[in-house]
């Protein structure tokens, strides 16, 4: 090796030649060393003995405290379904919700829920690539079947945002019925929503706008603070109200509720209209005895028959029609339809800066028109699942409405299969004893 | 009421039959492997979302320092700004907002640099000024120890250059490692030419 400085003073031309190429390959070499991992300053060789440290990488969270927390969410189910069913014992099921709040929502912070376990499964459904979790599965199935056997237990004492809201409840108030089914609707808002930006591989807006995770991780962002508060605050007067107004895991566990085969009732016998537990369900889920003098006529009843079959349909196409009509605006929250409307913008007008994701995208070397069609292919779903979305809540609407109109007669006080939570509150307004038929306390 | 109780039972089944079938449905391509999100430092940009759109903060994404990449520079890209004039460790020279990158002496002229994770913001100022000056031993990776594995990653739906992915529970880490064989090539290409 020659020390630099001490070249003979002619250079030979083959030499420069060769000194030339190697130059051109080191310039290369420098061109593409990042993609290929090389470096530009070598590892130093240390004389002073330097330890070199290691690269810490914690591991997550294993894959077997998942499937634990499956255990305790079938152990959890069948205890809170005892209680409600066999125990009838309220504060049994107060002191357990207590516990699912601890571990559900501020040991495990409200993540993994079944709420937001409906995306995972809608994803799964549309998107062949997509794998849902075992875990993510049975934490959906699970309530649902528990339900369809027992009630909404999951409800009663298995949720943490449930067993949250119950806390603060003081002082319920009745909403009325009138109130009780409009609010109603939004929960079916929420999952058609959700199931439509999950289709379409959008968003999974059940998690975003999840209000309490943020308050078990005690780091929520400033407006999902604000939500929650609002939430907790009015839950003192009206109780739950992300439970009966907001939460869409709730209209299916409705569904499957109303035709469960044991369903907690307010009595352990049979009811003697005392009319006690009239104001004990801060649900507003009991309903009371329909008896009139004067029962509809039979041409009543037709027209109202009539009626219905012409308004279901109606509110049905209406809905679909509306929605179908907003589709665009929908589907801004697609991150492709999101891009290209952000590349037209930048198109139009040259004078803002444009966006990182614009410049990415350019500096990608796609063709515009790729982003374009995948975005109009994004828009054709979006038609069609708004269509699907609109008839869907016009079909909610109307038979809203007809069950508002249709007259049920009824004897006893019983919990409406639907709405109830199963929180065992009326059991203990009921004097009528177990296995002793009418006789009081 | 036998009528009403058969229809009953009959949704009933077919409802139980309804769930048991959606399940096993997206069950049947479950995954065994439970899957974990992290970002390729490959395809990263250090856009700096990965700081501002993480449920957590601070971000559970941070940056990570591959010492075995790193060449222990005495003017590392990564530690000062870019118009520093005298290379000590003022806080008016240092590129990382919240000083979680330190600079160590170990030996003339080499310096460690490591991160103070707990400061650390994951905003990638670092590690872009270490991808563009330096050997990109600083890179971005999802902490496992604080991401909390959410449904949908927020940062991955905003992330301009996609480089978020769902990764094997048992391989979580996607870091760039030193290509050993290309940087062998490289030395001896290097000698070579100071050979002439």
């Amino acid at each position: 090796m020659s020390k630099p400085g001490k070249y003979p003073v002619r250079i030979p031309r083959k030499t420069l030649n060769r000194c030339f190429f190697m130059l051109l390959v080191l310039i290369l070499t420098l061109q593409f060393q990042e993609v290929l991992g090389v470096q530009r300053f070598p590892r130093p060789e240390f004389e002073s003995g330097y330890v070199q440290p290691e690269t810490l990488q914690p591991s997550a969270r294993s894959g077997v405290l998942a499937i634990v927390d499956v255990l305790i969410l079938i152990i959890s189910l069948a205890v809170v379904s005892w209680l409600v069913i066999k125990r009838r014992s309220r504060l049994l099921v107060f002191w357990f919700s207590l516990f699912s709040l601890v571990y559900f929502g501020f040991y495990r912070q409200g993540c993994i829920c079944s709420i937001g376990a409906i995306q995972n499964v809608t994803l799964g459904i549309f998107d062949s690539t997509y794998i849902v979790p075992i875990t993510v599965i049975a934490f959906f199935i699970l309530p649902l079947v528990f339900t369809l056997f027992f009630g909404r237990t999951f409800c009663a004492g298995v949720c943490p945002f449930g067993a949250m809201q119950d806390l603060v409840s003081f002082k319920p108030q009745k909403l009325g019925a009138r109130m009780n089914a409009i609010l109603g609707l939004i929960p079916y808002i929420y999952l058609g929503l959700a199931v439509l930006y999950a289709a379409t591989r959008s968003d999974f807006i059940i998690c975003r706008y999840d209000p309490f995770v943020g308050i078990f991780r005690f780091d929520a962002s400033f407006g999902m603070f604000l939500f929650a508060g609002a939430l907790l605050i009015s839950g003192i007067f009206i109780a739950r109200p992300y439970c009966r107004f907001i939460c869409p895991y709730g209209v299916l566990l409705n569904w499957v509720s109303r035709f469960s085969w044991k369903h907690l009732t307010i009595t352990p016998s049979n009811c003697i209209q005392c009319r006690l537990c009239e104001d004990s369900c801060p649900y507003d889920a009991i309903d009371m005895p329909v008896t009139v003098k004067n029962p509809e006529t039979k041409s009543a009843t037709t027209r109202k028959f009539i009626l219905i079959c012409l308004l279901v349909p109606f509110f049905t196409l209406l809905g679909g029609f509306t929605t179908s009509r907003i589709h665009e605006t929908l589907a801004k929250v697609n991150r492709k339809v999101a891009l290209t409307n952000m590349l037209l913008e930048t198109s139009n007008n040259k004078d803002q800066p444009e966006s990182i994701d614009v410049t990415t995208f350019k500096s990608s070397g796609k063709p515009i028109s790729q982003v374009y069609s995948e975005a109009s292919l994004v828009l054709k779903q979006f038609y069609t699942g708004s269509w699907i979305l609109g008839c869907f809540l016009g079909l909610v609407i109307g038979i809203t409405l007809a069950y508002r109109m249709v007259m049920i007669y009824r004897t006893d006080y019983i919990p409406n299969k639907g709405t109830c939570f199963s929180c065992t509150r009326c059991v203990d307004y009921c004097p009528v004893e177990r296995n002793n038929e009418g006789l009081t306390k | 009421m036998n009528r009403r109780r058969f229809l009953t039972t009959g949704i009933r089944a077919s409802i139980l039959a309804g769930i048991g079938g959606a399940g096993a449905m997206v069950a049947s391509k479950a995954g065994a492997e439970q899957l974990v999100w992290q970002l390729d430092p490959a395809k990263c940009l250090q856009c700096g979302r990965c700081a501002t759109d993480c449920v957590l903060t601070p971000s559970a994404v941070k940056c990570v320092h591959v010492y075995a990449m790193c060449g222990y520079c005495d003017l590392c890209g990564g530690y000062f700004k870019p118009d520093t004039k005298t290379l000590t460790t003022a806080a008016e020279n240092q590129l990382c907002p919240t000083s979680a990158l330190k600079r160590k002496f170990v030996e003339d002229p080499f310096f460690e640099y490591t991160i103070d994770e707990p400061l650390c913001i994951g905003c990638g100022k670092c590690v872009k000024g270490c991808s563009s000056f330096g050997n990109g031993s600083l890179q971005l990776q999802v902490r496992h120890d604080r991401c909390v594995n959410c449904n949908q990653c927020s940062i991955a739906r905003n992330c301009p250059a996609d480089a978020f992915s769902r990764v094997p529970l048992s391989k979580p880490y996607l870091l760039k490692q030193v290509n050993e064989e290309s940087q062998a090539a490289e030395l001896t290409g290097k000698k070579g030419s100071s050979d002439e």
